[in-house]
């Protein structure tokens, strides 16, 4: 019986999700012996006309990691979403919009003018863009349109799971793929991970305080966090209130707060929210000063809260003055 | 629920009616509410008012939704500071404005959009000019269309 | 004005249309590197090729995103611009904030910070021989598109070796997460310091596993040796003109001139092999300018005195090169013992430096593979490095800050500048690759007019051409953290001849102009 057909594609990623299943290591080999991976572009060299030319839902099961932020993506993630019978978003980007995301707080035009020509080592007296058509050589060339915001998978077209993290342990990854070969499949839009808070499965959950007061927050650089304690008893924003379990606390392990990667459980809807709400209930001042005064303690709300589900979040995107126009 | 799509804002002729959504504490705002309408006190019709029990079961999801699905402005009541009905929900409810008025000006939504105010039972007076003062300050805005997809540009560029 | 615009639309329509339909051979996505690419080779009338481009699609904008936030997050910010590289931009980030903050770190935390970095440049530097470049030599550039990848140099080195290239990554990887949080992503690198000290315990594990990967590193080179060195269809590919360019090279070196991953100043040698250049990381902008073109996101890096004379070898081109060749010809030899005799080794048999031989880049990593070992085994032997004192806090009001590193694909500049609550206003990123890219992409030009007469065009020729670019290791999502928007438009265009017939501009501002 011919293996069943597996793909990994990647939209505006880094790559890390990719070497997560690397990070498969020994265990890479019992994949490849189970599956036929039939377009994976960071290790094998298939090509999209291979893709093209096959059937429809052929493709048993595709990871697609990475946000939807160029035209390319979108039309990518349409096709493999035509030759997959089952579309897994792989990773925060394709989660939660992921890191990239950020770029939703900027208008892209303005980007545009930073990179090209306000940029300090930039060299470009005729004002010189990359365009979506331009020529060369009497060649015509064609780069993909970028559009005006960054996008999650699932906002371009129908997800089946989601495998979360930035990126995904190879743990988390192992289990989604027991998972989608086991016969019980879990409801279509499921998340692959526990469904309990991080705190949950933190090394340090004994030492985090039953009622937890706050009188202002700390950044790492300000404080020698210890070793053992709660991080964010010792007044650091740690995202684990708020961020799904699966991941084992590695960041916190390594002694910095975690960061949100794998976006909230399934009881929550926006995870910047719920964040802000556990730790401005924790802010120990009554009046306005005094809250103020802590409330400066988080220098970046959006990004701290939202720094890799932007586009997934209730908002999606800052509002831009002058610029969202409906025609 | 996370697939929702965003929409084409609708194209409006004429005056424009904001819409605001009220999350009033059922213990003090919200009696005040009843008292002003009892009363036959005559404010703005642009508010739609959702009842907590407390304030401090404001979650700023609430405020946040109220945005994405349309509303141009979202208005907190809740009883005075020493007054909740649970002690201490009102001060959680200050801790989470503060906050997240800081994250509403990062994400563009103007300052005005979004108020806190004590109000208690007997006050149904100040709930009408809370609202009518609201209003006339988003009015003054526009509309906020956060519900509204940035276009993607073809070949044009606007700066 | 809305006229005019449509009016010049339609004639930019036309004139585009009229124009000569070449015939195009599109090799979409480039594979077997970090990131997305494709290749577009034009042929004309004959059969030839008339040009290849290669065209980076993506662009994320990281150095505008950045902006707002607090400069302590650029080290986990920043590493997501690769998930390959992760470490390279995370350190550079994290020597940028030392700089923005003006606080020295103490020698524990140097120690720490090189230490994970040189087990990073081991690691990542296999993957690419093994998993990314190496498929080509190992199996054959003209081997079957399913048995040119990781999988068939497994099948073709056999299992208990492919185990061993799995295992070795793996155990290196497990370490870099015990003290770094994770691999993929750390999140130890604080201005000032690192988050976590080194037991004595840990120090051991890695005074292990550095010894085991000297021997691994040996072995990689003896394997090159067997496999690609005693095949001589391979060594004259290597050394064919087809695959070479002369232009500078540029890589960071301590004092004595030997290559450093790490720390040092940035040192340019000539295409002739000699010192043009050495500069501190306060210079970057006297030294690096930045081109754009309009058919690739990518921006290309050349040395700013020399100036851009377009895509050019020689000494009176700005294009230079960066990564291990180029780390290799820019220095005056490796700081460890065996490193520095496989550097003989390769110079020797190499004609001498600077060696201009672009596939001998795959050759070139191996003797960095080696020296990163030795690297982590002698930090590894450091008492200091389990000193529990590993960090400084910060008390100056930060300003501006440049950090500088090698990454494994060449020199990576981050540059911040913020406000006095540290919250980044500026960024500026010179991403290794991009240093290359210019080079790049000359390479996969000569490469496609080399191999491609007569419209002949078998699978084969097309993954030599993509060897081309494949030798450099490039990681394209780094060249690329920048996002552009749209669409100021610069058409130039062009008869058959050659004679540009029509110039026209769209500024960002919308308006037209016509010459």
């Amino acid at each position: 019986m011919a293996k069943p057909k597996v793909a990994f594609y990647w939209c505006a990623s880094c790559g890390g999700c990719e070497e997560t299943v690397v990070d498969l290591a020994e265990a890479i080999l019992d994949v490849v012996a189970a599956v036929d991976i039939v377009f994976w572009p960071v290790a094998l060299d298939f090509k999209r006309k291979d893709i093209e030319a096959m059937e429809d839902r052929s493709i048993a099961a595709t990871f697609l990691n990475g946000a939807i932020r160029t035209s390319e993506q979108e039309e990518m993630a349409h096709l493999l979403r035509k030759k997959s019978a089952v579309l897994v978003a792989f990773g925060s980007c394709s989660h939660l919009g992921g890191i990239p995301g950020l770029a939703n707080l900027f208008d892209r035009d303005h980007i545009l003018k930073t990179v090209y020509l306000d940029a300090p080592s930039a060299v470009n007296p005729d004002k010189i863009f990359p365009a979506q058509r331009s020529r060369s050589n009497g060649n015509t060339l064609e780069l993909p349109r970028f559009q005006s915001s960054v996008k999650t998978l699932d906002q371009v077209v129908e997800v089946d799971y989601y495998v979360p993290g930035c990126p995904p342990t190879p743990r988390i990854l192992q289990k989604a793929v027991q998972t989608l070969l086991g016969t019980d499949l879990p409801p279509k839009g499921t998340v692959l991970a526990p469904d309990s808070a991080l705190c949950e499965e933190c090394a340090r959950k004994d030492s985090k305080p039953e009622k937890l007061v706050i009188a202002e927050f700390k950044r790492p650089q300000d404080i020698l966090a210890d070793e053992q304690t709660c991080l964010l008893a010792q007044g650091l924003v740690c995202m684990g209130p708020a961020t799904r379990a699966g991941c084992e606390a590695l960041c916190v392990n390594g002694n910095m707060p975690c960061s949100g990667c794998c976006g909230p459980t399934s009881r929550v809807q926006d995870q910047g929210a719920k964040i802000l709400s556990c730790l401005a209930s924790l802010i120990e001042s009554k009046e306005d000063a005094g809250i103020e005064r802590a409330v400066d303690t988080i220098p970046d709300p959006v990004g701290t809260f939202y720094r890799y589900g932007l586009p997934g979040s209730m908002l999606r995107q800052k509002k831009l003055n002058g610029v969202q126009a409906s025609k | 629920m996370r697939n929702r799509q965003l929409t084409r804002a609708p194209v409006s002729a004429g005056t424009f009616e904001p819409r605001i959504v009220a999350f009033f504490c059922n213990w003090c705002t919200y009696l005040a509410a009843d008292l002003a309408g009892t009363s036959r006190m005559k404010h703005a019709p642009n508010v739609r008012v959702v009842r907590l029990m407390c304030s401090g079961r404001l979650d700023p999801q609430f405020v946040l939704d109220a945005f994405a699905q349309g509303a141009d402005g979202v208005l907190i009541g809740g009883c005075h500071p020493g007054d909740c009905h649970y002690q201490e929900g009102n001060y959680k409810t200050l801790r989470r404005y503060h906050l997240l008025k800081r994250l509403l000006k990062q994400m563009g939504i103007e300052d005005d959009r979004c108020r806190l105010e004590w109000i208690s039972a007997a006050e149904g007076d100040r709930v009408r000019s809370t609202i009518n003062d609201m209003v006339e300050r988003v009015r003054a805005l526009g509309p906020l269309h956060f519900n509204v997809e940035r276009e993607d540009h073809r070949e044009e560029v606007t700066v | 004005m809305p006229e005019q615009k449509e009016q010049v639309e339609q004639e930019n329509a036309i004139r585009v249309e009229a124009a000569p339909v070449r015939r195009k051979i599109t090799i979409d996505p480039i594979t077997r590197l970090e990131g997305h690419g494709k290749i577009d080779i034009f042929l004309d009338d004959a059969g030839e090729v008339e040009r290849a481009y290669l065209q980076i699609p993506e662009l994320r904008g990281f150095e505008e995103f950045v902006k707002g936030r607090p400069a302590e997050d650029m080290p986990q910010i920043t590493s997501r611009i690769c998930g390959v590289c992760p470490t390279a931009h995370h350190m550079a980030a994290t020597k940028a904030l030392d700089r923005l903050y003006k606080v020295d770190p103490p020698p524990a935390a140097k120690l720490i910070r090189e230490l994970v970095y040189n087990t990073f440049m081991a690691e990542d530097h296999a993957l690419h021989f093994y998993f990314l470049g190496g498929p080509d030599f190992v199996v054959g550039p003209d081997a079957p598109t399913a048995e040119r990848n990781v999988l068939g140099v497994i099948a073709k080195v056999g299992i208990e070796t492919g185990k061993k290239v799995i295992a070795f990554r793996r155990r290196l990887r497990e370490l870099m997460g015990v003290v770094a949080g994770k691999a993929a992503h750390p999140v130890f690198g604080l201005p000032g310091g690192v988050a976590k000290r080194v037991t004595p315990e840990v120090q051991k594990q890695f005074q292990d596993a550095a010894a085991d990967a000297i021997e691994f590193a040996k072995f990689t080179l003896q394997l090159f040796e067997d496999a690609v060195l005693k095949n001589s269809d391979y060594v004259n590919l290597i050394l064919s003109d087809l695959y070479s360019h002369r232009t500078y090279y540029m890589g960071m070196v301590d004092q004595a001139n030997h290559v450093n991953f790490y720390d040092g100043s940035i040192r340019v040698v000539t295409p002739q092999g000699k010192e043009w250049k050495k500069f501190e990381p306060e210079q970057y902008l006297d030294q690096i300018a930045e081109h754009v073109e309009p058919w690739s996101y990518i921006k290309f890096c050349y040395l700013k005195e020399i100036g851009w004379q377009g895509f050019k070898d020689g000494e009176k081109s700005g294009i230079y090169s960066v990564a291990p060749l180029a780390r290799l010809n820019a220095s005056d030899g490796m700081s460890t013992g065996l490193a520095q005799a496989a550097y003989e080794k390769f110079f020797a048999a190499l004609g001498g430096r600077p060696v201009h031989h672009t596939l001998a880049n795959h050759w070139a990593r191996l003797v960095e593979l080696l020296h990163a070992c030795e690297r982590m085994a002698q930090i590894a032997a450091d008492p200091q490095l389990t000193d529990p004192h590993v960090r400084v806090l910060p008390t100056e009001t930060p300003r501006e800050g440049i950090g500088i590193i090698e990454a494994p694909r060449g020199t990576l500049i981050h540059h911040y500048q913020s406000d006095e609550k540290g919250l980044i206003q500026k960024a500026n990123l010179i991403v290794a690759t991009q240093n290359n890219a210019a080079r790049i992409a000359m390479s996969v030009d000569k490469v496609a007019r080399g191999l491609i007469h007569g419209g002949d065009v078998p699978e084969g020729v097309l993954n030599r051409v993509e060897m081309a670019f494949r030798a450099y290791d490039p990681c394209q999502g780094c060249a690329t953290h920048s996002l552009p928007g749209s669409m100021p438009l610069l058409v130039q265009v062009r008869d058959l001849s050659g004679k540009v017939t029509a110039l026209i501009r769209r500024d960002l501002d919308g308006s037209i102009y016509r010459e």
